[in-house]
């Protein structure tokens, strides 16, 4: 119980941030309990949870997936398409969406870890882009298409609807972020999150020892993925709406830019990525449109202009400088390594 | 002065410290035979001396350092490899497979083809689709090309018939005439054949170094070190 | 009949391109073990190099204005992608997942820096008149640019495989493919061999560039990277390190895709490829050509 004092310490001091009218110039616009600064620490809050779901596939379980997006889209957009198209309750839509989450990571996870390494990564891009494509379709007219469209509000409950209740969203992506971080937690210190640890390791010493490591994997898989789809439901809540962008292909990269940035494969790294490339991502777009740099010449402020720009710009340097992100790529990486050059079929051991 | 000198070599694979210090001389021409039982790190051994694996320690060429020296530049010094899995291309010619080891102004064909006259009739044949014994022909045959100084030759033999071993073994006593050879061999006749000097490892440590014929006379002390006989 | 002609032609033409830039990717992989997701940037570079130079040759007539800028194009391409390899890619030597995160980054922080230097709205291309009109066969009104697609494939295909064939660098290529450690083992320095693959990989992205503003009139930021997936999925299908296995893969995967978006539903043939990565896969992990680095 005691590894859980600072941990749990922390998270009821982030609870009563919306208590606290201190200002952080430059940090934030507003001060810390305003509406503003509150959405944007709930933003880096869920992208926090979400990035250390993506870190129990890939740094834990040694499983490089490009299509971890997929889940999280899911949840924005199954949710959204139950409550404003056919007009169902709040709790049963977020019910059948953490539904359809887990039962689509079971049938695609079966079908795309039968191959391993590239083959299994290659695999998840293309479900992830059928995923973006069917968006895009506009299928009975559900999704929306390019523009997607927004959550019918009513079906929404009235303490999360409204720039006062903030706050109360707030809340939610910290437990969001608590959630996915006892999970993981509690997972990896199982006697499945050992053999996950050791899948990523030598998948073949595994079978050796008797176990299956398809059924770890594909149990990793789904709960990954179904903490991904939780964290869609919550942040359709916080952007009050479904659209493409995150069903991109950028979106699924900047979710390995978080974990890579945090540092993959420890509890704190990917969440801490998360929180920081979300940070950056906003306010540097803030940034932007300040006085200060219109009055720059073009030449500097255009590339400013985009965010992206300027993260992937950093994100190439920590890459050359800091390669152990925030804790330690270094051996990880070399171990990770491996996955890129694992044969696509995995020699049976007889 | 000794064509190849080690000292106090270590190498780690990962967590495991496979050569723990190693330390002997290779004399110029003849054999030098490393010897050991499975996995004591004779592999890991030639492989450090191509600069193929992380190493620490000092490794001197003629007296020239080349523990940091990349592989390329090793082999362009003279050094030539016969790998344990032998390594040919197999996607390309027998031809292909010579041509590519080409790096000497006159590379040495005429004594290739003689030695393995089996090469040139088959040298349009993709290399995947040759016989073990004659990928182990294309293996030597392409360290031969250039004139190299020394040869790191690891268990030719290994998965060898034995009129093929015999045959290895004829080829090795050819070679030695012309370059010095470290050679790895379990083949304990093979090396009792060609080998001037033995050097013995155990656990990644070296624990016998001497004249090649001495050590296989003494009968005990090949049992106890290398667990045969 | 006259329909189908035209899918097929069509389909062919978009093959011609999937095989440009995934020749390169899958020469890349094979050799150096990076999964380049900067590919896409070539292919983007390359476009916009083309229209930039175009816009500003203004009164010069449309076909030598193309074919300058279209030269441009393809060495900026080119350059860039030699760059890339010099400055990001060599210093991580042996640094496998250092190497694809990197060009992660380039490939968000270039496509960044194009939509906010020229925005994100698409920028009309002019083309020869030609290449904008269509030649009846059969029924057939097929537009010009499919030849020229098909036609620029064909001849960089028997190019890669005579440099690889013919050529001592090809030679390296191949067998490092194989086997990268064993060249080095020859007294090869391999670090060469990878600048040459990614110049080769960026001219034939440059080229799919320039190809694409035939086929699409426009050059937008988010086309090479759109382009880059589809020909991730040709390179896994037809077999990593393989140049035959990529062409046959392209040939499949366009023709896939036009007659199951006119045939089934309009969309659905991007869907359909996604589903054949998925039974190639699984039937035969190795890809089409059986080989896999």
């Amino acid at each position: 119980m005691k590894r859980f004092a600072i941990p749990a310490a922390i998270v009821v001091a982030l609870a009563f941030v919306p208590r606290l009218s201190v200002d952080l110039p430059y940090v934030f616009q507003g001060g810390l309990n305003t509406p503003g600064t509150l959405e944007l620490l709930a933003l880096c809050l869920l992208f926090g949870g979400l990035a250390l779901s993506y870190d129990l596939l890939f740094g834990f379980t040694g499983l490089l997936s490009f299509g971890h997006a997929l889940y999280f889209a899911v949840g924005v957009y199954i949710a959204a398409i139950a409550m404003t198209r056919w007009h169902w309750d709040f709790w049963v839509s977020v019910a059948f969406t953490a539904l359809v989450g887990f039962l689509l990571a079971i049938v695609l996870g079966a079908v795309s870890l039968r191959v391993a390494g590239i083959a299994f990564a290659m695999v998840t891009l293309a479900f992830a882009q059928a995923g973006s494509i069917l968006a895009l379709k506009n299928p009975y007219n559900w999704t929306g298409g390019e523009e997607g469209f927004g959550v019918d509000y009513h079906q929404l409950p009235t303490w999360t609807v409204g720039i006062l209740n903030t706050k109360h969203l707030y809340w939610i992506a910290l437990a969001y972020a608590a959630l996915v971080f006892a999970v993981v937690r509690w997972a990896i210190n199982s006697s499945p999150g050992h053999v996950w640890q050791a899948i990523r390791e030598n998948e073949l010493r595994v079978q050796v020892l008797g176990l299956r490591p398809y059924t770890y994997k594909l149990m990793s898989y789904v709960l990954a993925s179904v903490l991904a789809t939780i964290g869609g439901i919550v942040y359709l809540l916080l952007l009050g709406g479904a659209n493409t962008d995150v069903t991109t292909a950028s979106f699924t990269l900047t979710l390995l830019l978080m974990v890579v940035i945090g540092g993959t494969g420890s509890r704190w790294g990917a969440m801490i990525g998360g929180i920081l490339y979300t940070f950056a991502n906003h306010r540097l777009g803030d940034l932007s449109s300040s006085h200060a740099v219109s009055s720059l010449p073009s030449v500097i402020r255009t590339p400013l202009q985009q965010p992206l720009f300027i993260l992937g710009v950093l994100f190439i340097l920590v890459v050359f400088f800091v390669p152990g992100g925030l804790t330690r790529i270094g051996q990880v990486g070399a171990r990770l390594d491996r996955i890129l050059r694992r044969p696509a079929v995995q020699e049976e051991v007889t | 002065m000794a064509l190849l000198s080690i000292q106090d070599l270590h190498v780690y694979l990962g967590e495991s410290h496979v050569l723990q210090g190693i330390s002997f001389d290779v004399a110029e021409g003849g054999v030098t035979a490393l010897l050991g039982r499975n996995g004591v790190g004779k592999t890991t051994t030639l492989r450090a001396l191509m600069g193929l694996v992380d190493r620490r320690g000092t490794i001197r060429l003629a007296g020239d350092a080349i523990e940091h020296v990349p592989t390329h530049k090793i082999v362009r010094r003279g050094v030539g490899y016969v790998p344990e899995d032998r390594d040919v291309f197999s996607t390309l010619t027998v031809e292909e497979n010579l041509r590519l080891a080409e790096r000497d102004t006159e590379p040495r064909y005429d004594l290739v083809h003689e030695l393995f006259p089996e090469l040139r009739e088959r040298g349009k044949q993709p290399a995947g689709t040759l016989s073990g014994g004659q990928q182990q022909m294309l293996a030597i045959g392409r360290a031969l090309l250039n004139d190299n100084r020394v040869l790191l030759v690891d268990e030719p033999t290994k998965g060898l018939s034995p009129l093929l071993v015999t045959e290895v073994a004829r080829v090795l006593q050819r070679v030695s005439e012309l370059t010095t050879v470290l050679l790895v061999e379990q083949n304990l006749g093979v090396v009792n054949r060609v080998a001037r000097d033995a050097v013995v490892l155990d656990t990644g440590r070296v624990v016998h170094i001497g004249p090649a014929k001495e050590l296989l006379a003494d009968k005990p002390m090949i049992h106890r070190m290398l667990g045969v006989g | 009949m006259s329909t189908f002609l035209l899918l097929t032609i069509t389909g062919l033409g978009l093959g011609a391109m999937y095989f440009l830039i995934a020749s390169g990717l899958s020469l890349i992989y094979g050799l150096m073990g990076v999964l380049n997701f900067a590919h896409g940037i070539f292919i983007t570079v390359a476009g916009y190099t083309l229209w930039f130079v175009e816009s500003k040759l203004g009164d010069v007539p449309v076909l030598p204005r193309f074919l300058i800028a279209a030269l441009a194009g393809l060495v900026v391409g080119t350059v860039f992608a030699a760059l890339t390899e010099l400055v990001l890619i060599r210093p991580l030597y042996g640094r496998h997942i250092e190497q694809v995160l990197v060009t992660v980054g380039l490939a968000l922080a270039v496509t960044a820096l194009v939509t906010a230097i020229w925005g994100s709205d698409a920028r009309v291309v002019a083309a020869p008149g030609w290449t904008g009109q269509t030649t009846t066969i059969f029924g057939a009104h097929i537009p010009n640019d499919r030849w020229i697609e098909i036609a620029t494939a064909v001849i960089v295909l028997f190019a890669l495989e005579a440099f690889l064939r013919r050529t001592r660098y090809g030679l390296i290529v191949r067998a490092g493919v194989e086997n990268r450690a064993m060249v080095t083992a020859l007294g090869i320095d391999v670090r060469k061999s990878f600048t040459l693959v990614f110049a080769i990989g960026g001219l034939a992205a440059g080229i799919a560039g320039v190809l694409y503003t035939l086929y699409s009139t426009t050059v937008d930021p988010q086309q090479g990277t759109s382009l880059v997936i589809f020909a991730f999925i040709v390179v896994v299908i037809g077999g990593l390190g393989s140049i035959r296995g990529t062409a046959w893969a392209a040939i499949i995967v366009g023709l896939v895709q036009q007659y199951a978006n006119y045939y089934a539903s309009s969309g659905l043939g991007d869907l359909s490829v996604v589903l054949l990565l998925g039974i190639v896969l699984i039937a035969r992990p190795r890809g089409l050509s059986g080989s896999f680095a």
